[in-house]
């Protein structure tokens, strides 16, 4: 095969990895910090696509702009999932985690299915078939644009964690939750806030997300495993881990793809998750854990 | 050993347990074909969650991919038959090592490595990813397109190939969810019994005061997957067709789970009035939805997702040790 | 893949009284509706996917029983109270609806789609005894379990390919040109692989122009086909033969047009580059492949009633396989029940094996069954898109328009 075919599909790989990197980045603030197995992952990124969908079909608004609204929508919606229902379960054990928050996906897929019908939603925009022809290489507009929107939005999620002090504030109580409460966190608040936060992320890559895939009701639960592969492939509670995770799968995805046969992709996915579990369970960037 | 096994059970709760047996065991004689096929389903679900129960309740591992031991013991047993003519209880000898060797695998890959809690729950599930596509790939076993059983007759029953009515699978569910109950008590009672419950309190306090942890997490998988993989077996000569994609696929493994995370992990009846409440639950919401007119796809879903989250938020332990509370027997808990 | 048409009104609300509810202990029998007024309709129970993961599909073969009952008063026929369930894209599911229906006093069971499920129910319905009439399905082994009261009014998967490919010959040879050579890409779940399967074995029979130069197999849940495509531009095929489903077939569209990639023709065997979701979806961009697939003939009445019916219901739908298949299901049941004169399911079911409808809507001399329950007499059409509308190319009999090719280059579509 000729090399240009390899480089298409690796650019459009890392590309592709880019945006799950973002949707894992939301993952992992939930998931390291507040340490529940977010299950309705998927659910709360197919929501924000279908909100999209919505704008888009209503007021015909692009949804690289209506990303920030979205989110906002999204952090809100978080905020108060995690204050209202979830919070009692932070301590609980992961099976009546995994448990309350299948319950929320199975509402929110099914309540999808009620108000927008089973057939894939999408938005057609001026740049949806476009492409970038650079030499042998044709980059797909939609993924460079997503791919580029996924590294702006972890830069400004990293330095929310770095240099306010509410993300500090977050990341103290992940470190050391007994610490933080002695010191005075309202942990009560910040879990909520980092919740909300996690969510605004993946609502953001659903926003980009819609620009290269379709949405159905069920699209969640693929979402969901996809980004648990990637947090923990990358390593959890790192955000640069989160984005070189998404990428690595994305890559990986492609190539395995092109050299073998296609239908088989995803077990690669799940051969490197489970080298990562047994020699590195850190993950790529993360810390070892005492 | 009986008297063993009844110790520390309060009579009241014996009498309940065997009016519950007795009426299982005439339920036939009354129900319609339609309750018969209900209750089925709930007993696949009782004794399928008793046996994923071993592996969580009692030792703490959270198994998110059960299914792949289900799947194992059906395509195992379905393709003996359909390519040798090998009856299913033969197929089960060979379909049983296997399963329990697979988790044995996986149990002994994520033990040594140490890996715990999400991340072990995360294992399984990629284990069965690779089944299911795997088998989309194995064409011995008729791939994506599935393996279909030859069904030849409904007018006599056939235990031993297991051709036959509903009847038929009705009673081996039965048998099998009261011996698995059966089998879990002795368990628990027994030495094997108090070590896992010192390794699911505090790992490592029980590797400290010099159980051999390694050992005793390994022979829970073991059990639990053998256990399980004879409900595929049944699975698939029930059903009598299997495909990767419906059989290894993870929603699968979750409906496994739900009935004993709602009826009370590490608890013996907990799995069993889990699936009791779960599927009637279910075909109640039907029936009830039906009956109101409302003819709506997805509705139903939506009320069954709010009654679990209601459930889970108010019973944090599972309904049965509430339930047990309730009904004045104080069951010791596991 | 076939479409039932179904008349609006065969969807009622059952009027069941009351006792139904908390029905737990009672399940299953409540109790049977008020005995209709003289001329007993027909009970028949629709089974179809209505949600989960083929809820578009299940939903839309919906349409075919919406349609199905003002068409068959129009006919003649006995009514049908149609009682509805859902399979929720699910054996297990499937097989206990299957139970309740016939608890209720379903009298024949109409269904489900998906081979799995219909599999189950085709178990239930021969040990109770009730017809069984599957309007979608292809998998081969249904039909070959020696079932009684089992029927089905659609083409399995071998058939389809027979037909995909002579209908090709037929275009071929109408058109004047044939592409040299072709890239196989396909779908990697039931009816993809029992596609792959049998072009081993059918193909060589037909001695088509073309060979096929690669096989390329793909996850039916994929979100992006990039590499698919990828590869299959890199074999620069002439044409690309397809077996695939609707969301697929957009990705698919969309990657050649990013990847700047547009085959001289697309042939697919199976659903999705013909359905309304694909059309409305791209546009213009979705002009030119030909589908070949179980299809209504436009020249035949029956037909013409169905489209006009399915108009009244919802203007911007196209009359499908879908719609078509899951009607001709319930023309079927009301068809025997005519002749049987009675609703005892033996009658029925042998009125059903004796049937023989000439005025159908399916492209073919009809529908009849042979001793194992399937119809072995349907003939697939082949389907090109122009325009936003559908036009039979294939077979001569059925054909109101005429193949055309190359297509017309993606970037150069306004």
């Amino acid at each position: 095969m000729p090399v240009d075919i390899y480089l298409n599909v690796a650019v459009g790989g890392i590309l592709t990895g880019l945006v799950y990197g973002l949707m894992a980045l939301g993952l992992s603030v939930i998931f390291g910090v507040v340490r529940v197995v977010n299950f309705a992952h998927g659910e709360m990124m197919t929501m924000a696509m279908y909100i999209a969908v919505t704008l888009f079909g209503a007021f015909h608004l692009d949804p690289l702009t209506m990303m920030v609204p979205i989110a906002a929508v999204m952090f809100a919606f978080g905020y108060l999932l995690q204050v209202r229902l979830i919070n009692p379960f932070v301590t609980r054990p992961e099976y009546m985690q995994f448990l309350l928050l299948v319950a929320v996906a199975i509402i929110i897929i099914n309540s999808l299915l009620i108000i927008y019908g089973p057939d894939a939603r999408n938005v057609q925009t001026s740049y949806s078939y476009d492409s970038f022809q650079i030499g042998p290489l044709i980059v797909d507009a939609t993924k460079l644009y997503a791919g580029i929107a996924a590294v702006v939005v972890a830069a400004l999620l990293f330095g929310f964690f770095r240099y306010t002090r509410q993300g500090t504030a977050i990341r103290a109580c992940a470190d050391n939750y007994t610490g933080a409460l002695v010191v005075g966190l309202d942990v009560k608040h910040l879990y909520a806030l980092t919740f909300g936060v996690g969510a605004a992320c993946v609502g953001a890559a659903g926003t980009m997300l819609l620009l290269i895939f379709d949405v159905t009701p069920s699209a969640g639960p693929a979402y969901t495993l996809l980004a648990f592969v990637i947090v923990i492939t990358g390593g959890l509670g790192s955000m640069v881990g989160a984005l070189i995770g998404g990428v690595l799968i994305g890559f990986t995805e492609a190539m395995a793809g092109l050299l073998f046969s296609p239908s088989a992709k995803s077990m690669f996915a799940f051969a490197i998750l489970v080298l990562v579990l047994l020699f590195r369970p850190q993950g790529i960037m993360g810390k070892r854990t005492a | 050993m009986i008297a063993r096994l009844i110790a520390d059970i309060p009579p009241r709760g014996l009498a309940l347990f065997g009016a519950l047996l007795v009426a299982l065991i005439a339920a036939p004689i009354f129900a319609g074909d339609y309750l018969l096929t209900v209750l089925i389903v709930i007993l696949y679900f009782a004794y399928v969650g008793q046996a994923w129960n071993i592996m969580m309740g009692f030792v703490g591992q959270l198994s998110l991919g059960h299914a792949l031991y289900v799947g194992l013991g059906s395509y195992i047993a379905a393709a003996l038959f359909v390519r040798f003519g090998v009856g299913p209880w033969w197929g089960l000898v060979v379909a049983v090592p296997l399963a329990a060797a697979v988790g044995a695998c996986i149990g002994f890959l994520a033990f040594r490595f140490r890996v715990a809690g999400v991340y072990f729950a995360i294992l399984t599930i990629a284990f069965a990813e690779f089944a299911r596509v795997g088998f989309d790939h194995l064409q011995w076993t008729g791939g994506s397109g599935g393996l279909f059983l030859p069904v030849t007759q409904y007018s006599y029953n056939d235990v031993w190939r297991l051709r036959g009515h509903p009847v038929m699978f009705y009673y081996i569910l039965l048998a099998a969810t009261a011996l698995a109950f059966v089998l879990c008590r002795a368990l628990l009672q027994s030495r094997v019994g108090y070590f896992w419950r010192a390794i699911r309190e505090d790992e490592e306090a029980a590797r400290s005061a010099g159980i051999d942890t390694f050992h005793y997490k390994m022979l829970a998988v073991v059990i639990s997957a053998a256990m399980t993989s004879f409900a595929g077996v049944i699975y698939a000569f029930y059903y009598n067709n299997l495909f990767p994609e419906q059989v290894f696929h993870i929603l699968r493994s979750i409906e496994i789970i739900l009935g004993p995370i709602v009826g009370g992990v590490g608890t013996l009846f907990g799995p069993i009035l889990g699936a009791f409440l779960l599927t009637g639950l279910a075909e109640t919401l039907t029936a009830a939805l039906a009956a109101l007119g409302i003819d709506l796809p997805g509705a139903k879903q939506v009320f069954y997702g709010i009654c679990l989250l209601l459930v889970v938020t108010a019973l944090p332990e599972g309904v049965w040790p509430w339930l047990s509370r309730r009904i004045g027997l104080t069951e010791r808990k596991t | 893949m076939s479409h039932q048409q179904k008349t609006e009104g065969a969807r009622i609300t059952r009027r069941t009284r009351s006792a139904g509810l908390g029905a737990a202990a009672v399940a299953g029998v409540t109790p049977f509706n008020i005995v209709r007024a003289q001329g007993a309709a027909l009970k028949v129970g629709v089974i179809l996917p209505r949600s989960g993961y083929l809820a578009g599909i299940g939903q839309d073969c919906q349409r075919g029983v919406d349609i199905a009952t003002g068409v068959l008063k129009d006919l003649g026929m006995p009514a049908l109270q149609i009682m509805n369930a859902d399979t929720e894209s699910n054996v297990e599911t499937a097989r206990s609806r299957a139970e309740k229906l016939i608890g209720e006093g379903a009298q024949a069971l109409v269904g489900a789609f998906d081979s799995g499920q219909s599999s189950a129910i085709a178990q239930v319905a021969e040990q109770k005894g009730i017809p069984f009439i599957i309007n979608i399905a292809a998998a081969p082994p249904i039909t070959e379990q020696g079932y009684k009261f089992v029927f089905r009014n659609f083409p399995t998967a071998p058939m389809i390919l027979r037909d995909a490919f002579i209908d090709q010959k037929e275009v071929f040879a109408a058109v004047g040109s044939a592409p040299k050579t072709a890239v196989f890409m396909h779908v990697n779940d039931t009816f993809g692989t029992a596609m792959a399967g049998g072009i081993g074995a059918v193909m060589p029979k037909f001695d088509m122009p073309y060979k096929i130069v690669q096989e390329i197999a793909y996850d039916p849940a994929a979100r992006d086909l990039s590499v698919e495509i990828s590869k299959a531009k890199a074999t620069g095929a002439d044409a690309l033969l397809m077996v695939s489903r609707l969301n697929d077939a957009i990705l698919l569209t969309r990657e050649l047009v990013k990847q700047r990639w547009t085959p001289m023709a697309i042939f697919s065997m199976g659903p999705g580059w013909y359905e309304d979701q694909y059309l409305k979806t791209l546009g213009k961009l979705s002009d030119g492949p030909l589908s070949f697939a179980p299809w209504y003939d436009p020249n035949k009445k029956l037909s013409k009633q169905l489209e006009a019916a399915l108009a009244k219901l919802s203007a911007a739908i196209n009359l499908n396989t879908n719609h078509v298949y899951t009607f001709e299901a319930l023309l079927i049941a009301a068809d025997a029940y005519k002749r049987a004169g009675s609703a005892d399911p033996t009658a029925l079911a042998d009125a059903i094996r004796k049937t023989n409808i000439t005025d159908n809507a399916s492209i073919g001399p009809g529908i009849q069954f042979d001793a194992k329950g399937q119809n072995d007499k349907i003939v697939g059409g082949a389907i090109q898109n122009r325009g936003g509308k559908l036009i039979t190319v294939a077979p001569k009999a059925a054909a109101i328009g005429k193949a055309e090719w190359p297509l017309t280059p993606y970037d150069k579509r306004a």
